[in-house]
């Protein structure tokens, strides 16, 4: 146990800043200002907690570190109890690093109730970060459900239009999934207690439970369907692209950055590892969905004429990938695939706060309004073509690792599915570049955009840190891979343990190579 | 037993009865010494009196005191006396501004509250039968007239008979109920029922299935339980909205004490005959009031029908039975007691006589002109949503659990689908106090203080039971462990 409960930290501060905010008086807005940089400092110090959080990480180590175990409801075995391993720490840092950029990014576009808005993203941090750490079932429900209250409001009362019916369609879909994943924790619980006569919610217990493959099927089903919708894999996407086009910009960034993760870190971590019978069995159909979603979803983002809508949907073909990676179960998919987790985030966190800066502009976010900003905003379209190329997936840039790893493991478990998998890469070029082209390059057609500001320093501040990352992922990927191999590897190692001989799998996980970077990759 | 000894242990266990009783009484002659438009602190009287309650229900914690033989005051019964004492406190927090604004008659209307405190705590303690009809009666005819209050309208009045003659019509079932059981066993004495279910002298006998279905019709009814619920709405909308959410709460922590008493206990050996119906009326409860609430554009009726979805809840735990089903109940009813009475007193804080406040529309950008009074609402909304971490997430998680534990996963998950439904409607509130530009500013009525730290009390302690669930949870355990 850590000298500093360091992880509580991260869990509680955001949320003690965010009362502390409500506490300020703020009639009439005079001190929204105040409000906005107290909020940055908070969500800045929390980043400075996530990184050292990372600095005592041991990155040899599988099992959960900085563990903390406090009883929270004795007669029921729950803890609080947090721990952080490979696959959550980036993830924690994630959240850490998109917050202050969304924070900043709305700085000009909410204007009506600063406070409110500053509450409600600080409260989300917490509840994200709780999600990533918690390693009791019940401790992580709650944050799983908690977090959906501050991102209803944040997209019903500063979002678009529609908000209104996008932020019920967000909560309801969501929790639809999500209860049923509540009985599935409650039955792994009694089952717990009818095994070893007490109840028990702690994750490490769960995963040494024997569960008749019958139940797993069940279980399993209850916690993907949950994951599945926040994914959101096909056909349980629908809400995704309403609740992204209506979200403020913030809420975008923070939606596609981090909460989608939610899904596929939950299957990662929870529907895999604890029904392992049942996972092998249902990994092709969701392998086969996931293939789905990437060709589906590329093909859809091909034709939006809203350029948010066009990331929309372009998450739920990259998120495609992350699913494919985990389903694929070996060492190169997995870790391809929580890569590709956080490119995901740094990279369409990007894209969004581009276009919400396009849309402060001209408020609109058609693309057939824009063409030529090439002439008119130079530095912003420098700033696109760089986060455009890392969507794609150029090498150099992060998209480019990530993607190649979950081909290649997903090539190793089924060469089919990797196949048309691939195509999603073409299409991802396809239907970026275009948008691209349309929007900045040709002559300034409509004379609206003749007037349009370049980057100002506000907006390089938030977009600076994003780009950055984005090429140092590309180049230096081990910086991220190594720390996360040994908990990979432990999931894989213990889903190869309980393989029906249905799917081909690799056994022996093997040492990743990858063309690019010098860095050692330890894939044992 | 010397002759001292006869008026004092024998009364022990209805003492808190009694407080409440003479508390009311003494409501009586003050409004009759009453001069017109003399102020008078009536309330005040009540509350004296619940605390009295209170404090004689804690010294009586743990002792299981009889009296008269149809009373026993065990840990249950009192647990859910103090349920019904905090409703009626509250209640009377809230109350001086309806009875101003709908110029109630004050002493008749704190007489019949605390009557029908009165007889709900009675209830809850009860053992017998006929005693247990007794009480029923007295909370009911209290609650007709409660009902009833607001003489000068006309959907007042009709919601009072409606309730009226349904109550009568079920009280009658119950009561035949009652009867067909002392035909059986010869006793009303829910013991002597207990021993003789339990010696199988009546196995097979239909009479016994005739007189269970009586007694559960009636106290079905008492619950608002599906297809038993047609009164409901109109009764929850005729009441002044303070006595809404009285009769929301605490009726049904009184209807669940005794439906755990007679099923769980007296009937146990008999579940396979029960079950089914308790699983139906479950179901159908859920369903029903979580649906039909969807539909709802008047924010009293959308509320009684989250009430009858509630209850629904309140009978899964039921129907999972067992130390722990009977735990969640008691949990359930404390949360749901908070919050309920809650979101009913934002709603009476709100309405003033030219506005009632009580249609959708009403609350339209009400974050702009009230945002304490709309946080405070989302917070009991949210909670009746069952949205982590406030209380009404554990409580859920009680239910659900004590379900799955018994085997009756169907109903949890039934139950879990339903709340994703309820939580529309309660969204729907949420949406147009935050989500909708207001269209004019219609002036708010005053707050009193007492009244707005009663709620954010409440609030309060709706976090605290969420994160903090353990003590109660405890406390809820060891009362029903005790019990017979």
């Amino acid at each position: 146990m850590a000298v500093v409960p360091i992880l509580s930290a991260l869990v509680v501060l955001p949320l003690a800043g965010a009362v502390l905010l409500l506490l300020v008086r703020n009639r009439g807005h005079e001190r929204d200002r105040f409000i906005q940089w107290s909020a940055l400092g908070v969500s800045l110090a929390e980043f400075a907690l996530s990184l050292w959080m990372w600095r005592g990480f041991d990155p040899s180590q599988a099992d959960f570190q900085m563990v903390e175990r406090v009883d929270w409801i004795p007669s029921f075995g729950i803890q609080y109890a947090v721990g952080v391993d490979g696959i959550s720490l980036f993830l924690v840092v994630l959240a850490a690093f998109l917050t202050p950029l969304a924070l900043v990014s709305s700085w000009r576009s909410v204007h009506k109730k600063v406070r409110e808005f500053s509450f409600f993203m600080l409260a989300l941090e917490s509840a994200m970060i709780g999600v990533f750490l918690s390693l009791d079932m019940f401790l992580f429900y709650v944050f799983w459900d908690a977090m959906l209250i501050p991102m209803y409001f944040l997209i019903g009362i500063w979002g678009y239009e529609r908000r209104v019916y996008a932020a019920v369609k967000f909560i309801l879909y969501t929790m639809a999934g999500s209860v049923l994943m509540l009985v599935a924790i409650l039955t792994v619980a009694y089952l717990h207690s009818v095994a070893t006569g007490s109840y028990s919610f702690d994750y490490e217990a769960w995963l040494t439970l024997a569960v008749p493959r019958h139940t797993q099927m069940w279980l399993f089903l209850a916690f993907a369907v949950a994951f599945a919708i926040k994914v959101p894999l096909f056909p349980f996407h629908t809400w995704l692209p309403d609740a992204h086009v209506e979200a403020p910009t913030a809420g975008s960034v923070i939606l596609a950055g981090v909460l989608l993760k939610m899904g596929t870190y939950g299957l990662l971590r929870f529907a895999f590892p604890l029904f392992p019978d049942a996972a092998a069995y249902f990994a092709p159909y969701l392998a086969v969905l996931a293939v789905i979603g990437i060709v589906y979803g590329a093909l859809v983002a091909m034709v939006q004429p809203d350029m948010k809508k066009l990331v929309a949907y372009s998450s739920v073909s990259h998120l495609g990938f992350v699913v494919l990676g985990i389903t694929a179960m070996n060492v190169q998919g997995v870790q391809g695939a929580v890569y590709q987790m956080l490119n995901h985030g740094v990279s369409t966190g990007a894209l969004f706060l581009i276009v919400g800066m396009l849309s402060d502009r001209r408020h609109t976010r058609l693309i057939s309004e824009y063409g030529g900003l090439k002439h008119v905003v130079p530095k912003l379209v420098a700033a696109f073509f760089v986060v455009t190329l890392s969507s794609i997936g150029l090498p150099g840039l992060n998209g480019f690792v990530g993607e190649f790893l979950i081909l290649f493991g997903a090539f190793r478990w089924n060469p089919a599915l990797a196949a048309v998998a691939a195509s999603g890469v073409i299409l991802s070029a396809v239907y970026m570049l275009w948008m691209f082209q349309r929007v900045n390059y040709g002559a300034v057609t409509n004379p609206k955009n003749e007037g349009m500001q370049d980057l100002d320093t506000r907006e390089k501040w938030v977009l600076w840190p994003a780009i950055a990352m984005a090429v140092f992922m590309g180049v230096a990927p081990w910086v991220f891979l190594e720390p996360m191999a040994p908990a990979v590897n432990r999931i894989v190692a213990r889903a190869a343990e309980a393989e029906p001989a249905k799917v081909v799998r690799v056994a022996a996980p093997a040492p990743v190579e990858l063309k690019k970077g010098p860095g050692p990759f330890s894939g044992r | 037993m010397s002759s001292v000894s006869i008026i004092g242990p024998a009364l022990n266990g209805i003492i808190p009865v009694l407080c409440v009783t003479l508390a009311g009484l003494a409501c009586m002659l003050a409004e009759a010494f009453r001069q017109r438009d003399e102020r008078m602190p009536i309330g005040g009287l009540g509350v004296i009196g619940l605390c009295g309650a209170a404090v004689a229900v804690m010294l009586l914690w743990g002792r299981r005191a009889e009296s008269f033989g149809v009373v026993r005051a065990d840990d249950f019964g009192l647990f859910v006396q103090l349920v019904i004492i905090g409703v009626g406190l509250l209640t009377i927090v809230f109350s001086p501004k309806a009875i101003e604004r709908d110029r109630l008659p004050a002493g008749e209307y704190y007489a019949l509250l605390l009557f029908a405190v009165a007889g709900m705590m009675l209830m809850a303690v009860a053992t017998d039968l006929l005693v247990i009809f007794l009480a029923l009666e007295v909370f009911s005819l209290a609650l007709y007239v409660l009902t009833g209050l607001r003489r000068h309208e006309c959907a007042s009045t009709e919601g009072a008979f409606k309730y009226f003659v349904l109550g009568g019509f079920a009280s009658a079932f119950f009561l035949y109920g009652i009867a067909f059981t002392y035909g059986l066993v010869g006793s009303t004495h829910l013991d002597k029922v207990t021993s003789a279910v339990q010696a199988q002298a009546l196995t097979g006998n239909p009479l016994l299935l005739v007189a269970m279905g009586l007694l559960l019709v009636g106290l079905a009814f008492k619950v608002a339980a599906v297809p038993f619920h047609m009164w409901t709405p109109d009764a929850y909308e005729a009441a002044p909205t303070v006595v809404t959410g009285f009769m929301s709460t605490a009726v049904k922590a009184a209807g669940f004490a005794v439906f755990a008493r007679v099923v769980l206990l007296a009937l146990e050996p008999l579940r396979a005959e029960w079950e089914p119906v308790i699983w139906v009326l479950a179901v159908c409860t859920m369903i029903l009031g979580s649906v039909v609430g969807v539909a709802q554009t008047n924010l009293k009726r959308m509320l009684a029908y989250s009430s009858i979805a509630h209850g629904g809840y309140l009978l899964v735990a039921l129907a999972a039975g067992g130390e722990m089903g009977r735990a969640s109940i008691l949990f359930y009813l404390v949360v749901y007691a908070i919050t309920n009475v809650g979101a009913f007193a934002v709603l009476a804080l709100l309405s003033t006589r030219e506005a009632p406040m009580e249609h959708l529309d009403d609350y339209k950008g009400l974050w702009h002109s009230s945002p304490a009074l709309a946080g405070l609402l989302t917070i009991f909304l949210l909670s009746l949503g069952g949205f982590p971490p406030t209380a009404g997430f554990v409580a859920k998680w009680y239910v659900f659990s004590a379900a799955v534990g018994a085997g009756q996963s169907g109903l949890a998950i039934i139950g879990v689908l339903t709340s994703v439904v309820s939580v529309f409607f309660y969204l729907r509130i949420v949406v147009m106090m935050y989500m909708s530009e207001k269209q004019e500013a219609a002036a708010l009525p005053q707050l009193p203080g007492t009244a707005l730290a009663a709620l954010s009390l409440s609030a309060v302690a709706l976090f605290y039971l969420g994160v903090f669930p353990t003590r109660l949870l405890d406390l809820a355990a060891r009362s029903v462990a005790g019990m017979f």
